[in-house]
This record gives C-alpha cells, sequence and structure tokens, in this order.
C-alpha cells in the first residue's frame, strides 16, 4: 500500500530538544523550596537489621527528616521493598532516606545515623544455594519468581556429580511438547553442552533521579521511566495513593533497556519524604546507586541438548535454565528463553525445564530481549557444531529450521501472526556477501585469523486492547496522545505517523502530547518488550478511525447528506458527489465542541480504560475527540526477528579482535520509520557486542562484594569497541495483523549481534565452544595456549 | 579498547567501589572492621552540593568556604560563589541553571557532562571551578547562533538522527565540536578515537559518527 507518511524518514519532535540541552530529564526540574534527600544503603550482601538510630543525625542543623520501612507502604515478599525492613539482601539495598536543606548536609548527616546489621550467610552462586546445606539469599528461602511462590530447594549431592554439565535437579517449572525420545531417536547428530551467560548492569546513562512535591491532594513526580500511563498504577501503588492522584512527569529517560518499565520502588523515596516534610524533595541517584538499584539482567548457568536430522532439520531438544534471579521477584528469562528456542528453530519435539534461585546480587529484571537475547549467543555456536557436523552450510540449516507464516510458538505450539525469518537469512546473507565471505573463515595472516559468524534474535514484539486517544482543535492543529513513553525509540512519533496517515493529515500540522499525565494521556502499553510499534500503531489506527467517522457526522449535519457521502480531502472533509462542498478539520473542530456529548469528549465509549476516561475528561470540551479502545483482531504471537553476520579478525597471541563488518536484517513487518529501525538495528547489536565480549558481573565470592560495579569495571561497549558501521536492512512485509503491517524489532538485534559475535569467534578457533559469554581475552589466550581456563566451568560472576 | 577482562581469578576490589555504597568504608580492611564492629563511619565525600538556605551554622562547621569568582561562559562573565572542592559540572547545573550539561557518573568515565574550556573538550565533573578561572567556557547553551540557528554539529546529529535517549547526546555534541575545531576534516577512523571518551549506553555509535562526518563535509 502506498503511503503518505508511514515508511518515510521524519524528524522527530523531541530530537532538536536533545541535541541543544533543551530536553528535561527528571533531574533537571526544580521547584521552589526544594530540598534533598540522599539515601543510606547495606553495606553487606545478607544482613539481619537489628537497630536503626538516627536520632543523633535528626538533631544536625539543616537536617529535616528520615523514612525507615516503617513509615512507606509495605509489599509482600518477595517483591522489593522501597526500604529494606528487617533484613537486607544486597549489597547497596536502601535501608533509610535522609532529607536535608542541602546535600552536603545529607551526606554528612547520613554518617551519624547508628545501623546495627548482623551478617548472614550470603550467596552469589545459585548452584551454591541448591546444593545440600547451602546458604539461602533469604531466611525463609532461595526460589522465587513471578508466579512462583517463595520457597527452600536443595538438589541431591548426586546431581552435582559432575563439574563440567548443568546439575539438573528438580527443575520449578517445565513443559514438553511432541516426543522427545522419538525426537533424539532420529536424529544423525546431537550437540549436548553446558553454558554460562553472564548476569550484568543495566547502566542507564541517566542515574534513577527522581523529584516529587504535593499540590491540591496529588502527587506531583519527575522521574525517569520508559513507559508513561502503564506505570502510573504501579507508582502509584508505591506511594500509596489512587491512579488518579499521581501525577507523573516524565518526558525524556535516560535510557532504561527494561529496567524502568512500570516505575521501580526507589521512586517512592521522594514523594514520601515530601509528603512527610510538606516540601518538594530532589533525590538524586549517583552512578554506583544505579549499579546496586538500576537492575541487571540475570545470569543462566544452562544446559541444551539437541538432535538434528541429516539435512539439518531440528528434531528434538532439550533446554534446562537455572536463572540467577537477584534477592526479589526478578524477571521471567527463563521462560522466555524457551519460547525463543522453539520459534527461532521450530524443533520438532522439545522439553524445557528451568528454576530461578535467588542470590545476594543486584535486583534482576528484564533487560532488552530477557532470557532470549542470553540464550542466543550460547545455543547459536552449537547450530553451527551440529552443520559442521553434517556437512551443512550455516546459513541453510537455520534456514531449514526457521519459522514461515505457519510457525509455531511454546508450549502450546500456538500461532505467529507473521514470521519471515528464511526472507531475512537470504537478505541478510546478501547484504553480507555471506558465500565469497564464508570462504575466508579461518585463513591466517600472521598471527591474524578470521572468522564469520551468523546469529539469529527474537522477542515477541506486540500485543493490543489498549486506548487510542487524538483530537482536532479548532486551530486545525491535530493532537496525538501518547501515554507509552519516551525511551529514546522515536517510536512515539513513528506511531503517531500512522493517525495522521489515516486522517490524511499533514505531519507539520500534528502535535504529540505526552510526557505528562496532566496533559490527558491515553491508557497504552508498556515502552517495552518491543511492544511500542505494534501495538500504538493499532491503538492510533482506531482511534483515527473514531475521529474520521466524527468529521463524516458533524460534515453530514453542517452540509446535509448522510456520513457515507463524505471522504477526507486535504485536512478537510469534503462530499463525495460534489468536492465543492466542504468544510475544514478546523470548523469540525468548532462544531464539535458546540455538539458537545461523544463530539468533544463529554460521554465516552463504555470498554476504555479508567485512566482514559480521566485523560479524555482533561481534555473534553476542547475539540473534537477521537478515542477508542483496540479492539481489532490478533490471533498468535508477534515475533519480532533479526539476523546479524559478522566477520571479526582475531589476534590469536594476544586473544584480542577487531570486527571488520556487521550487517543486520530485520523481518519487522512494515518498515514505518527507516531511520528509527536503522537505529534499533545498530544500537541493539552494539550492546549485543557487549554482551558477547565485555560485560559482566564480578563479585568477591568471600566477602559478597561487588568489583564491576562502575562503568569502567563494567565495561559496556565504547566507540573503539565496535565497528564504526553496522549495516543494515529489511524484509518489509508486512505482519497482516496489524493495520500497517509493522512489527516491533528493539531486542532481537542485540541477540543475533552477540551470537554473530560468539559463531565468529569460533569459528575462527575452528569450532572451538567457549559456552559462555563474555567471552574473554584471556579466555582466547587460556584455550589457545592449551591452559585450564581461570574460571570453573559452570562459575559465574568471574573475571 | 577494552578487552574482555583481566586474568587473575583473585580479584583485587578497587577501593572505589567499596568507597560509594551507602556510609560505606574505604577499603576491604575498613569493610572487615565494619562487619565486625558494624556501624564504624568513615565519610563518603561523592555528590557535594550546596542547595537552598545552608544553615550559617553549619557553613562555619563543616569548613565550607566560598569565594566569588568570575567566571568566563559562552561569552559572558558570570559572578559565582564558588567551594574549593566544587567541580565544574556543579557550579555550571546547580549555580549557574545551565542545566543542558548532563551528569552520568560523576566519576570521569562517561563523558555526559563533556564542556569545553578555551576549546579543548573537558569532563566537567572532573574540573575543578577554580582552575578554569580566566578560561573560555562553552557549554551547550553556547552552541546556537543570535537567532537560535544550530550549531553545524547540531544540525548534522538531528539530519543523521544521532541521538536514541539523548542523555550522553549533548556530551557527544561538545566532543564533535572540539574535534572539528582542532581538526575540521577529520577521517572516521579519527572522529572514533576524538569521540570515544564519551559512552553511549543506547548504542547510537555508528549515527553520532555519521554526524560528525557530515558537519564536516558540510562546515
Amino acid at each position: 500500500m502506498a503511503y503518505k507518511l508511514i515508511g518515510k524518514n521524519f524528524t522527530p519532535h523531541d530530537v532538536v530538544a536533545k541535541v541543544t540541552g533543551k530536553a528535561k530529564y527528571a533531574e533537571d526540574f526544580r521547584a521552589e523550596g526544594m530540598v534533598f534527600c540522599k539515601l543510606l544503603s547495606s553495606p553487606m550482601p545478607h544482613a539481619r537489621v537489628r537497630n536503626i538510630d538516627a536520632a543523633e543525625a535528626l538533631k544536625m542543623p539543616g537536617v529535616l527528616g528520615v523514612l525507615t520501612a516503617d513509615d512507606v507502604p509495605q509489599f509482600p515478599p518477595p517483591q522489593p521493598p522501597i526500604l529494606a525492613k528487617e533484613e537486607v539482601f544486597y549489597v547497596g539495598e536502601p535501608i533509610l532516606a535522609l532529607a536535608a536543606e542541602d546535600e552536603t548536609i545529607a551526606a554528612d548527616a547520613l554518617e551519624k545515623v547508628k545501623l546495627d546489621l548482623e551478617q548472614l550467610p550470603h550467596v552469589l552462586d545459585p548452584l551454591d544455594s541448591l546444593y545440600p546445606g547451602g546458604p539461602n539469599a533469604r531466611s525463609n528461602g532461595n526460589v522465587a519468581a513471578a508466579q512462583i511462590n517463595l520457597q527452600t530447594v536443595k538438589w541431591d549431592a548426586g546431581d552435582f556429580a559432575d563439574d563440567k554439565t548443568l546439575p539438573k535437579g528438580k527443575p520449578a517449572e517445565q513443559w514438553t511438547y511432541g516426543d522427545l525420545d522419538a525426537g533424539f531417536k532420529a536424529a544423525k547428530v546431537i550437540v549436548e553442552e553446558s553454558f554460562v551467560t553472564a548476569g550484568y548492569s543495566h547502566h542507564s546513562m541517566e542515574p534513577r533521579s527522581a523529584m516529587a512535591y504535593w499540590q491540591g491532594g496529588k502527587c506531583i513526580l519527575y522521574g525517569s521511566n520508559q513507559s508513561h500511563t502503564a506505570a502510573v498504577p504501579n507508582i502509584a501503588r508505591l506511594i500509596g495513593i489512587e491512579p488518579k492522584d499521581l501525577v507523573l512527569v516524565a518526558e525524556n529517560c535516560g535510557g532504561g533497556f527494561g529496567s524502568k518499565i512500570p516505575g521501580y520502588p526507589i521512586m517512592a523515596v521522594p514523594a514520601l519524604m515530601a509528603k512527610k516534610l510538606g516540601r518538594p524533595v530532589m533525590m538524586r541517584i549517583t552512578r554506583i546507586e544505579e549499579y546496586a538499584i538500576g537492575s541487571a539482567r540475570p545470569t543462566f548457568q544452562g544446559y541444551a541438548k539437541l538432535g538434528f536430522r541429516e539435512d539439518g532439520r531440528m528434531t528434538a531438544a532439550d533446554l534446562y535454565i537455572v536463572h540467577e534471579n537477584g534477592p526479589h521477584i526478578g524477571g521471567g528469562d527463563f521462560r522466555s528463553a524457551g519460547n525463543a528456542l522453539s520459534i527461532l528453530y521450530q524443533p520438532l519435539a522439545m522439553r524445557w525445564r528451568a528454576i530461578p534461585v535467588l542470590t545476594n546480587t543486584p535486583p534482576r529484571g528484564p533487560q532488552r530481549g530477557p532470557g532470549e537475547n542470553q540464550l542466543v549467543p550460547a545455543i547459536e555456536p552449537m547450530i553451527d557444531k551440529a552443520a559442521r557436523q553434517l556437512g551443512i552450510d550455516r546459513v541453510a540449516i537455520r534456514k531449514i529450521n526457521a519459522p514461515d507464516a505457519a510457525g509455531k510458538i511454546g508450549s502450546d505450539q500456538g500461532p505467529v501472526t507473521s514470521a519471515f525469518m528464511k526472507e531475512a537469512l537470504d537478505q541478510g546473507a546478501q547484504l553480507f556477501n555471506w558465500e565469497e565471505k564464508k570462504k575466508l573463515s579461518g585463513q591466517r595472516t600472521g598471527n591474524k585469523v578470521i572468522g564469520i559468524g551468523v546469529g539469529q534474535g527474537y522477542h515477541n514484539a506486540g500485543t493490543n486492547g489498549f486506548d487510542g486517544l487524538l483530537r482536532i482543535t479548532p486551530d486545525g492543529k491535530l493532537h496525538v496522545h501518547s501515554g507509552v513513553g519516551n525511551l529514546g525509540t522515536f517510536s512515539h512519533s513513528a506511531t503517531s505517523r500512522v493517525a495522521a496517515e489515516f486522517l490524511n493529515y499533514n505531519w507539520n500540522n500534528v502535535i504529540i502530547e505526552r510526557g505528562n499525565s496532566r496533559l490527558g494521556l491515553p491508557w497504552n502499553s508498556v515502552q517495552a518488550g518491543s511492544l511500542t510499534s505494534s501495538t500504538q500503531s493499532r491503538t492510533n489506527y482506531v482511534a483515527a478511525l473514531d475521529a474520521k467517522q466524527k468529521l463524516f457526522e458533524i460534515a453530514a449535519q453542517m452540509l446535509g447528506g448522510a456520513p457515507e457521502d463524505y471522504d477526507l480531502g486535504d485536512e478537510r472533509v469534503v462530499l463525495k458527489s460534489d468536492p465543492s462542498k466542504s468544510i475544514s478539520f478546523a470548523q469540525a473542530a468548532q462544531k464539535a465542541i458546540e455538539l458537545a456529548g461523544k463530539y468533544s469528549g463529554q460521554t465516552v465509549p463504555d470498554d476504555i480504560n479508567p485512566l482514559t476516561k480521566d485523560a479524555v475528561q482533561i481534555i473534553a470540551g476542547t475539540g473534537l475527540i477521537g478515542v477508542a479502545k483496540d479492539t481489532l483482531p490478533r490471533n498468535g504471537g508477534v515475533p519480532g526477528l533479526t539476523v546479524t553476520f559478522a566477520e571479526i579478525e582475531l589476534d590469536v597471541e594476544t586473544g584480542k579482535f577487531k570486527i571488520l563488518d556487521m550487517a543486520t536484517v530485520a523481518d519487522c513487518g512494515t518498515v514505518i520509520h527507516p531511520q528509527g529501525l536503522a537505529h534499533q538495528l545498530r544500537g541493539g547489536n552494539v550492546m549485543g557486542i557487549g554482551l558477547a565480549r565485555l560485560e559482566r558481573h564480578v563479585y568477591d565470592s568471600k566477602l559478597g562484594l561487588p568489583a564491576a560495579a562502575l562503568l569502567y569495571q563494567a565495561k559496556p561497549p565504547s566507540y573503539l569497541d565496535v565497528p564504526a558501521e553496522i549495516r543494515v536492512g529489511a524484509v518489509d512485509k508486512p505482519d497482516p495483523q496489524n493495520p500497517v503491517g509493522v512489527k516491533g524489532v528493539g531486542e532481537p538485534p542485540q541477540g543475533s549481534g552477540a551470537a554473530a559475535i560468539t559463531t565468529a569467534i569460533s569459528d575462527a578457533l575452528g569450532g572451538h565452544l567457549f559456552n559462555r559469554t563474555p567471552v574473554s581475552t584471556d579466555m582466547i589466550v587460556n584455550h589457545l595456549a592449551g591452559r585450564t581456563q581461570s574460571h570453573k566451568p559452570l562459575q559465574i560472576n568471574s573475571v | 579498547m577494552s578487552d574482555g577482562g583481566g586474568s587473575a581469578t583473585e580479584f583485587a576490589l578497587a577501593d572505589d567501589v567499596l568507597t560509594s555504597f551507602g556510609r560505606s568504608p574505604t577499603s576491604r580492611r575498613a569493610f572487615i572492621k565494619g562487619v565486625i564492629a558494624s556501624g564504624a563511619a568513615v565519610p563518603a565525600t561523592s555528590f557535594i552540593f550546596r542547595g537552598h538556605g545552608v544553615p550559617a551554622a553549619y557553613a562555619q562547621t563543616s569548613g565550607a568556604v566560598e569565594r566569588l569568582v568570575t567566571l568566563n561562559v559562552n561569552g559572558r562573565d558570570r559572578r559565582v560563589d564558588v567551594l574549593p572542592q566544587e567541580t565544574l559540572s556543579t557550579t555550571l547545573r546547580y549555580k549557574l541553571g545551565l542545566i543542558g550539561t548532563k551528569l552520568g557518573c560523576d566519576h570521569g568515565e562517561c563523558g555526559a557532562c563533556t564542556v569545553l574550556v578555551d576549546d579543548l573538550a573537558v569532563y566537567s565533573c572532573s574540573t575543578l571551578t577554580h582552575g578554569v578561572r580566566g578560561r573560555k567556557i562553552t557549554t551547550i547553551e553556547g552552541l546556537e547562533g543570535p537567532n537560535g540557528e544550530l550549531h553545524k554539529v547540531q544540525a548534522a546529529f538531528v539530519e543523521e538522527l544521532g541521538p536514541q535517549c539523548g542523555f550522553c547526546t549533548v556530551g557527544q555534541v561538545m566532543s564533535a565540536v572540539a574535534l572539528l575545531k582542532a581538526n575540521p576534516k577529520p577521517t572516521v577512523e579519527e572522529a572514533r578515537l576524538a569521540m570515544s571518551g564519551n559512552l553511549c549506553r543506547c548504542g547510537a555509535y555508528d549515527h553520532y559518527l555519521r554526524g560528525v562526518m557530515r558537519a564536516a563535509r558540510e562546515a
């Protein structure tokens, strides 16, 4: 379909503010009479809080008050607390907040707080905790996750017989489909490996500072959050108020990567402190605090056994994930890893087992492709191993297993809305020049050897059921109200163009209302999970259809005839039979205000979310309102898929390698914003390089202290770690179950990028599998020198 | 280039990691002491900051003495009271209201706070304000032309869609401006090196480099 706006580049409305420094982040806001709070956090990985005595601190001039767990809402464990109560579970867990006239006073006053902690045994490695008699991260359990109650699980010593193979005791969850034994029997080649993928910090560039005050019974909170409306109920719950009493201001979010989806507990501190003091409170978060409370990707200790037919088809897959979940409720990566394997390779039979184990390390949560992106850099080298044993081309073995429209996903083998992975592999192979490049594989010049890699990525990238809201004002402008948030993908703008497209609007007459609850923001999806492009294009489409119908009805009332007699012209409603008869959108908006009722938001559809109803109330009577719930059908998962190819030059003496070339192709349905897509594909691959070769938690096992907390230790990729250019492409075939055919794709390129690097390393080393991320230079050197690695096979948190 | 890590299994804990947690001790030894006698207190002095209404008595006892200095910021002389230990980023953001400069780490690691001092890119979080008296300081607020026209680097970053989340962008712009002042026609490799002190967690490096090269072309 030929579009006027969709598929074309444009300048997103927030980009100029970002390059001029005018874009405001949470800590850039100030309020009259603002005071400052600082946090006192645990210096121990696990301890009982015996006593907190702030009396001396409170006597200091300039000190205004403290908050402890007793002053803030409580949630049933293992939900993360706002401030730790009786037990602290990781180094850096906030225990007390103290407010003062300025930060210097607050910092000095924290020194006067007497904190009496009794150290408890800590645990950093899930396998240590699962071993009989091993320590528990919490005094009342060591296994928990969403939908898995906190419990104590110990495996048998016999499960740990072999230190090179993942112990596989009783899992917390499992599923199977097909006949696994028959699948392995039918296999000509079976690849069986244990692996470790390191956990590591999100380290968003903006520390999660926040400022809050109260006005007219409402809490005004300036926070750093990647979602907007979808976060309001949760943040309100954290503060202990109704969603309608929270005004969230989050215009820009300086990086989230999954760590700021529905809000997070520490946001409640300045809000509750402001309530206690009756003054605005700013809480600046430091980089080191951001490490502790800013979330981290769960570590996997995994096992996979994969069976392949002679033609390369995967007949059976057996996957076991031990998921390091931090001390609280953590993430669901273990589950999505199973789904990712099932969709990417379509095994004829599969078993998935997993257990989420608690550790005394920073709280875990989703990070870009949670589960999927740990899995593929471990599994894809195994696919290559099978291809080598079968004598099959490495792209060909991926194509024979890749999902198409008939693809199935997960335990129930449910359908997908579309999948063009075979096309993506073909297009990627062409873009990268696979046929020529693969001839370079293993070629050695001096001490440099070439490795060629290919990796795939997946994330479920679309959902539905949210509301669209827009408004045409008497000045003729279209206001698209976006409650999805601003993570920095520009998808709030790209999807707003869907509404403009279907209303035949000129883009320069469109205003995007976002970033502040007071503007009237509808109930939208979280800005996470690669959901925005697909989900927001649906809501903006249904709101546009509603506005269009109202425009026709108003024209019919003003000019006569029936609504069906009208069509949209250039920001006008035009009588089909006589185009000289028309009204402008501006006139229609004025008329909508006069007519009131549904036309101007005084009445609203019953099925929209209460938060959308509140939003409409804010803007009612100011123009023609288009508002509707997305009830469009969707049958199946919405797979966002990518493939990345990489060429590396590895120095066999130093173990260092340079990435010579990287190319990625996406199956994300229709491309709605080429430049934005390129940005996501390149940025994802950069994070994939970090996952594959650089980033990891390091802990001192004796003391449980972090040794890779700051940026120079945590090693997010810099300019010099990545290629200057990453080439990108897209299949650009529409998904039939989206009004404009788009699917999301923010997350998969990190997985495919990481897998392209791990497969390229393996290729350069003659097919050696490290079965570990990140692959560090010393691992490469140790391997080449025939030395034992400095870490034990399943060890985590190693240097 | 960062490599994949060290080789020792025993890892010496960096003191600065331990220093910064809560009111934390300063070394491994102090940590152990803290475990034995919980409640040990050693001052942590990151994030010095003076807000509104500091009680006079407190200011005297804490030894914090401000001196009135003149700074040349974006072509204007600005009079401001500055503490001896105050960093330039603190002065700019919290005393002069120039909030375009961002603080990502306050440790000289990320580059979000990059400004120009006599046309050289510096980390303002790691520069003492007293040390730049009499020097020419340029922040993001000083780049635009008299009628609000974007600097060529800013315009190129818009054209190439440089930012994602935008938090590091201001620092990236300032580093690029410093580069092009020193080397108006850099190669991509030179640009990569010059920009390498600026981290971007979104991984927008490719787009920023395209922006730098476009700005150089269009100069």
